[in-house]
């Protein structure tokens, strides 16, 4: 028994130092950048992808990745006010959008929401993609009364449109580009669309959490991907 | 010392299974966690939890105890392949219950959407609960079955009771406790049901958040608040757990 305790505690010393120079830089981020980021981030670091709330609240009860992104530009900025970030870097734009089905028929246009029986999922209140949805239904009337599913991130509205659970709901342009053809489109008026930036900060200060945020700012991979410019 | 050994290795597991659910408990005041229970969005997500709860418990043991009985007093073919896929649920991981779930009844899937709406449904949150839990029963209440005297059952045969008869008036009386514990452990695994009610059902206040979906939300807008509803369903279960405890002649092996 003495032996084998040993031998644990030993496995336990040699598991906690070893590899210390190639630790994974831990990069949370919104469900909305997950094509992005996989394609933009090298080998050395780990993703991790939820409501951007979500991960802000998880920084706040004291976990400390390296990197977070946001899907807007408040919850990081108040994690700096609050002490317990750097300041935040406007890293992309992105639009949020009327997505459907593809091939489905029951909404065709912003006004076709406020119609009975049309379900709509959003993203809940508090995450990005939920706030912004939120002011867009604020302004078409009757609409609102139609939201059926309130998704823990964008990604659950994304689910719930492929599978047809719902008529239409709320995300991303980037996330309609990502279905690679599942989800359609509806333009929204310029008037409603909401502005949407995307802003990052670093956590555990280090050269290399720097320079992941720096090289974010405008990256090729989130052009390709279907953000827009800072 | 070997003795040392196990005393250490059980006072581990104590400490990191007790701490936190005391955390819960200590991180926010009594008094604040009673305040946040105020909020009526709260309330309702504790109300349909023990409103779907209720439904799929009750679903799973008017099917589950006669399907039990069958499986236990019965020797047929492929009979064990059938108990291992019945009992399937309790190792899938919920997050596999919803896509299936969806694949299944969802507007998409196998069955195209023919018979009653479910998913964004309260119905669909009972279809998952049941979906879930109802291996949790089946399983105790077969064990409950197969662990009766078969000469009680015999004695019931031969003074000419008819086997339906010998099922309701012996077998589930004498299996009682075996087949609470069993309502019991669905109850609970049904209480904290999150994956498969989320991907199948959706969230929303009054129809589809269950109290765990509630929590998840509160997480990061409101965090006493999550608390406040986790001490809640701690103290249900907790309840759950005590009252089949206290259950009289409950066999031990059973639990």
């Amino acid at each position: 028994m003495r032996h084998a305790l040993a031998a644990l505690a030993a496995a336990g010393a040699l598991a906690s130092c070893g590899g210390g120079g190639d630790e994974p830089l831990k990069v949370t981020a919104a469900s909305s950048l997950k094509v992005a980021l996989t394609e933009y981030a090298s080998d050395g670091v780990a993703l991790a992808f939820a409501g951007s709330d979500q991960l802000a609240a998880q920084i706040r009860q004291g976990a400390r990745p390296d990197v977070f992104v946001a899907a807007n530009e408040k919850l990081p900025a108040d994690l700096h006010a609050e002490g317990l970030t750097q300041p935040p870097v406007r890293i992309a734009s992105n639009r949020i959008v009327l997505a459907v089905s593809a091939g489905t028929s029951a909404v065709r246009s912003p006004e076709d929401l406020a119609r009975d029986g049309v379900r709509i999922a959003v993203a809940a209140r508090g995450v990005p993609a939920g706030d912004y949805a939120q002011r867009v239904l604020d302004s078409l009337p009757r609409a609102g009364a139609n939201v059926r599913s309130r998704e823990p991130d964008v990604s659950g509205v994304v689910g719930k449109l492929l599978q047809r659970a719902v008529d239409a709901g709320f995300v991303y342009a980037t996330d309609v580009r990502a279905s690679r053809g599942g989800l359609r489109e509806i333009a929204l008026p310029p008037r409603l669309a909401p502005d949407v930036r995307y802003a990052a900060v670093v956590v555990r200060d280090s050269p290399r959490a720097r320079a992941f945020v720096d090289g974010l700012r405008g990256a090729p991979a989130l052009r390709a991907a279907g953000f827009g410019p800072p | 010392m070997f003795r040392a050994g196990l005393v250490a290795c059980l006072a581990g597991l104590l400490i990191f299974l007790a701490l936190p659910v005391l955390a819960i408990f200590v991180e926010a005041s009594p008094g604040e966690l009673l305040a946040s229970l105020k909020d009526p969005a709260a309330r309702d997500a504790l109300w349909l939890s023990a409103q779907v709860t209720a439904v799929a418990v009750a679903i799973i043991v008017t099917v589950g105890t006669p399907a039990a009985w069958l499986l236990a007093t019965r020797r047929f073919r492929g009979r064990s392949a059938l108990v291992t896929l019945l009992e399937l649920p309790l190792v899938v991981p919920p997050a596999v219950a919803g896509v299936g779930l969806l694949a299944a009844f969802g507007p998409a899937g196998l069955l195209g959407g023919a018979g009653p709406d479910l998913v964004l449904e309260t119905a669909g949150v009972v279809v998952a609960l049941v979906f879930v839990a109802s291996p949790f029963y089946v399983r105790q209440a077969q064990a409950a079955f197969a662990a009766l005297d078969p000469t009680w059952l015999e004695a019931s045969r031969t003074s000419g009771a008819s086997e339906a008869r010998t099922f309701a008036r012996v077998a589930v009386p004498v299996a009682l406790p075996g087949l609470g514990t069993g309502l019991a452990l669905a109850w609970g695994r049904a209480l904290g049901e999150f994956g498969a009610t989320l991907m199948f059902a959706g969230s929303f206040r009054g129809t589809t958040q269950t109290a765990p979906l509630a929590i998840y939300e509160r997480f990061a807008t409101d965090f006493t608040s999550a608390l406040a509803l986790s001490a809640v369903l701690i103290a249900l279960s907790a309840s759950i757990l005590v009252t089949v405890k206290l259950l009289p002649g409950r066999p031990d092996a059973l639990l």
